[in-house]
């Protein structure tokens, strides 16, 4: 080997090691990177209480939307909810590959019609989605509410898994979920849940419904089913509760499927109070609210009143 | 029409066809926009199996097996009455498999075997290309038993279901992953142009979910081997192996349209052979052969002094320098029997086989609709449309749960996705019937009919909270979709480890009116091996494979006549 050969051959393979060395420690015990950003957001999307209207009011009423004007002109309308120019979040129950007279689901014209008039009140945008049990393509389809809701003016958006941030939710049980992220980047939040009995929390009206805010392996929450309810319901605070009690599954509840479970009440329930709401909304299936454990939890965490008559309740029937 | 125009249409005419077939998969697949009609069915706006009904082989496969040309299968005459006057001009110029090889054949190399002499000697006629005509043969005697094996290599099925189970998926998961690493960079222009191009992709190539498939690596694999023996012989897979090529080989037997030579401009110059995609002979000192040309017409366009010549009626008699040509197909009589010989034997064995009918896999439950077992072997091609289109990603291809004689046919695995109750949409992409067309009605059954069973749910105690643990739980009984609910709970009073009282509701099954739908198994919080779990006892379709002395109600199927 000549005097030059070698020269550049040592020269290669010292620069070989010092460059494998070098790579070495300088990834030596790094941190991985990637693991997901935790967000932080209030939600509370309340208004200031008005003393001179009720807290919550329910409607009667053959015609449906009727039922809904009527009872959201007595909790102030919509123009006390909606200023110009807000973002709006509507969530309705879109959970199960239902149809409306199942009434698993939200009742998709009075979703529409809610759609309507925060346009006309001048939402900016509103957006109309939940997380669902069901496959979301199949639930949005099958309930109408997409249909109804884009009709209206919405943009409905069916959940994909980048939609959902990782956040703190600050709860007894609740810590750090995914939470679709519509629900959190928004000025107003309106809950629009259905009335449907539930075989471990008696009842899925207002709160329960919060679950589909959450994307994750929900299914473990019920194992501690009222704490859970009481911590999203604590975390999200809606501006405007509007019960859709129209239809009311009556058994076989969250999901139904028969008609003869159903019964047909035709009633609208508007609430800035989700626990007087719920309150209200179980005595339709029969039941009463000092029973229902996640009620009575929210109240004693003072989320709001169990008993909706000394909140201040009118009924127009 | 000169030679030059008549070879680009050939090119066209591949490009148009692939582009149908593969916008085909991309359409088997439940659009978010869909509609719904007002008795609530969700339909598929296009007819996405009408490529598949195109093969003579599946027809002829299932007309042996069964009997019968189901429904659309008979537009396969529509490839075979002009394969019997023309010769192999679908391989050629429609069969997207054919294209793909073709294309991935001509890419250039530089590899020695590829140029020249090399590639001229492995463009000429082997022995190997009779190995399809085994295949068609084996095939065919064995769909004569009742066992449709053509499903494996009919190059219709293997690319529907390659693209839809495989590459397409994996396109999905390349996508994901490279928007997220994209986004990593930080650099915001960057990223939200990748999400751009991402939004503006992914409703035409992708679906709304990420689908995970089992056993997919051997589909995968198969099909890569496939594409990558095109870098070592020619459209290897066209002229050895493919049975559709064979059958119409096959039938290519009395062709009026064929390869006439003119050996006195011939200068053997041998650009013919180069560029040759059959292997069949054009150059002047080998026979031609009908059964192995693929009508690309590129020895014709090649050749430098006007010697060779498609034409009806050629002649194709010996001259002076050139062998006479032939229609006969490359086999004799004695492998023929050979072949048949190996498919009847196949049949008994895999038969005598344990997974068939007496050890058969608890966990082979097939899609709803599925005909009985013994029926549907002689049904299944294998194409995975089914798979493709379920929108929870329930269905799967086996590997060996169904024994090999099913490797590749449809299972439901509920942990990855149940079956909705209100979907039909196997049953409505199915070219073969292997899975009936159901209407929503006759799934979810009513008081009178009994609905589409396809197993049953049963509780494991051990892992059950409830059960095992003190712990509340319903989310079984929550899913579950019939009506009444096949599951339902009694209330007890429970103590845990610390003395606590834990009221709980412990969930059972009613067999009854259980459907094994598999919504229970897929909620199960229990997420590894869950508490709930589905088998395939108490499928509608089986008659020996029941819980149940008497169930309420008409099987459906029955109903009909």
């Amino acid at each position: 080997m000549e005097r030059r050969e070698f020269l550049i051959k040592a020269g290669q393979a010292t620069a070989l090691v010092v460059a494998t060395v070098a790579t070495g420690f300088y990834f030596h015990n790094r941190e991985i990177a990637g693991s997901d950003k935790i967000i932080f957001k209030t939600t509370g999307f309340e208004i200031p209480p008005d003393s001179t209207l009720p807290v919550i009011a329910l409607a009667r009423n053959e015609d449906h939307i009727a039922a809904l004007h009527d009872s959201l002109e007595a909790v102030g309308w919509i123009g006390r909810f909606i200023k110009p120019g807000e973002r709006v979040t509507i969530k309705p129950n879109i959970a199960w590959d239902r149809s409306p007279e199942q009434a698993a689901d939200t009742n998709p014209y009075l979703v529409g019609e809610m759609v309507r008039l925060c346009i006309a009140a001048g939402a900016a945008e509103v957006i109309v989605t939940d997380n669902p049990c069901n496959d979301a393509r199949r639930t949005f389809i099958r309930s109408g509410i997409k249909e109804q809701a884009e009709k209206a003016g919405a943009r409905v958006i069916l959940p994909q898994t980048e939609d959902f941030i990782m956040t703190d939710l600050k709860g007894e049980l609740l810590t750090v979920w995914p939470v679709l992220k519509y629900f959190v980047e928004t000025d107003r939040f309106i809950n629009m849940p259905i009335v449907k009995q539930h075989s471990l929390s008696s009842c899925t009206i207002g709160m329960k419904n919060l679950y589909g805010i959450l994307g994750g392996r929900r299914n473990q929450l019920h194992q501690k089913i009222d704490q859970s309810i009481v911590d999203l319901a604590a975390f999200i605070r809606p501006t405007l509760t509007v019960v859709d009690a129209t239809h009311v599954l009556m058994r076989g509840g969250p999901q139904g499927g028969s008609p003869g479970d159903v019964k047909t009440v035709h009633t609208v329930i508007c609430s800035t109070d989700q626990v007087a709401a719920d309150a209200r909304g179980c005595e339709l299936l029969g039941l009463k609210p000092e029973h229902v454990g996640h009620i009575v939890l929210a109240q004693k965490s003072g989320l709001g009143q169990l008993d909706y008559r000394r909140a201040g309740y009118k009924e127009i029937v | 029409m000169t030679i030059k125009t008549a070879q680009n249409l050939r090119r066209i005419s591949q490009i148009v066809f692939f582009l149908i077939f593969f916008w085909l998969i991309l359409k088997t697949n439940f659009d978010v926009n869909l509609g719904m009609s007002e008795s609530g069915e969700i339909t598929l706006p296009y007819p996405v199996s009408i490529a598949l009904e195109l093969d003579p082989l599946v027809a002829l496969g299932i007309l042996l097996a069964d009997g019968t040309i189901f429904k659309g299968l008979l537009w396969s005459l529509v490839v075979l009455i002009p394969t019997i006057f023309m010769g192999r001009i679908f391989c050629g110029w429609v069969c997207p498999l054919g294209s793909l090889n073709h294309w991935i054949s001509e890419i250039p190399s530089e590899r020695l075997g590829r140029k020249g002499k090399g590639k001229i000697d492995s463009n000429r006629y082997k022995k190997y290309q009779r190995i399809k005509y085994y295949l068609f043969f084996f095939f065919i005697a064995a769909a004569l038993l009742g066992s449709l094996q053509l499903g494996l290599l009919d190059p219709l099925s293997l690319m529907a279901r390659s693209i839809g189970t495989a590459v397409l998926p994996a396109i999905h998961t390349v996508a994901d992953g490279l928007l997220l690493w994209i986004k990593s960079w930080g650099i915001s222009p960057l990223g939200n142009l990748a999400q751009l191009i991402y939004d503006l992709a992914s409703p035409i190539l992708l679906t709304f979910r990420p689908a995970h498939f089992h056993a997919i690596l051997t589909i995968g694999l198969f099909f890569i081997a496939i594409l990558v023996m095109n870098r070592v012989f020619t459209r290897f897979w066209c002229r050895g192996i493919c049975p559709l090529g064979a059958m119409l080989g096959i039938f290519s037997r009395y062709a009026i349209f064929g390869l006439e030579k003119d050996d006195k401009g011939c200068d053997g110059c041998n650009l013919c052979l180069l560029h040759c995609q059959g292997a069949d002979g054009p150059d002047i000192n080998s026979k031609w052969r009908q059964s192995e040309c693929v009508v690309c017409l590129n020895c014709q366009a090649i050749c430098p002094n006007n010697s060779l010549k498609f034409k009806f009626f050629p002649r194709l008699g010996k001259t002076e320098k050139s062998p006479a040509a032939t229609q006969k197909v490359d086999i004799t009589r004695r492998k023929v029997a050979v072949s048949v010989a190996a498919g009847l034997a196949m049949v008994p064995l895999y038969r005598t086989g344990d997974a068939y009918k007496v050890n058969s896999n608890p966990g082979l439950i097939r899609p709803p609709g599925a005909i009985p077992e013994k029926d549907f072997l002689s049904r299944c091609i294998r194409c995975g449309q089914c798979m493709r289109v379920c929108p929870n990603n329930a269905l799967h291809p086996t590997f060996m749960e169904s024994g090999a004689e099913g490797i590749w046919t449809p299972i439901m695995i509920p942990r990855i996705g149940y079956c909705e109750p209100t979907c039909t949409l196997c049953g409505q992409v199915c070219p073969t019937g292997a899975i009936t067309e159901l209407t929503v009605k006759e799934k979810v059954g009513d008081d009178k009919t009994r609905p589409v069973r396809v197993g049953t749910a049963f509780i494991d105690r051990g892992r059950c909270l409830p059960w095992g643990m003190t712990t509340p739980c319903i989310v079984c009984e929550e899913w579950c979709p019939t009506t009444p609910k096949a599951i339902y709970l009694e209330d007890e009073v429970t103590i845990n480890g610390r003395d606590e009282v834990v009221p709980v509701k412990r969930p059972y099954v009613d067999p009854d009116r259980c459907t094994g739908c598999g919504a229970c198994e897929y909620a199960c919080p229990i997420i590894n091996q869950p508490a709930i779990y589905v088998t395939s006892i108490g499928e509608s379709r089986s008659v020996e494979n029941q819980i149940i002395l008497q169930r309420k109600g008409i099987d459906p199927g029955k109903q009909k006549g």
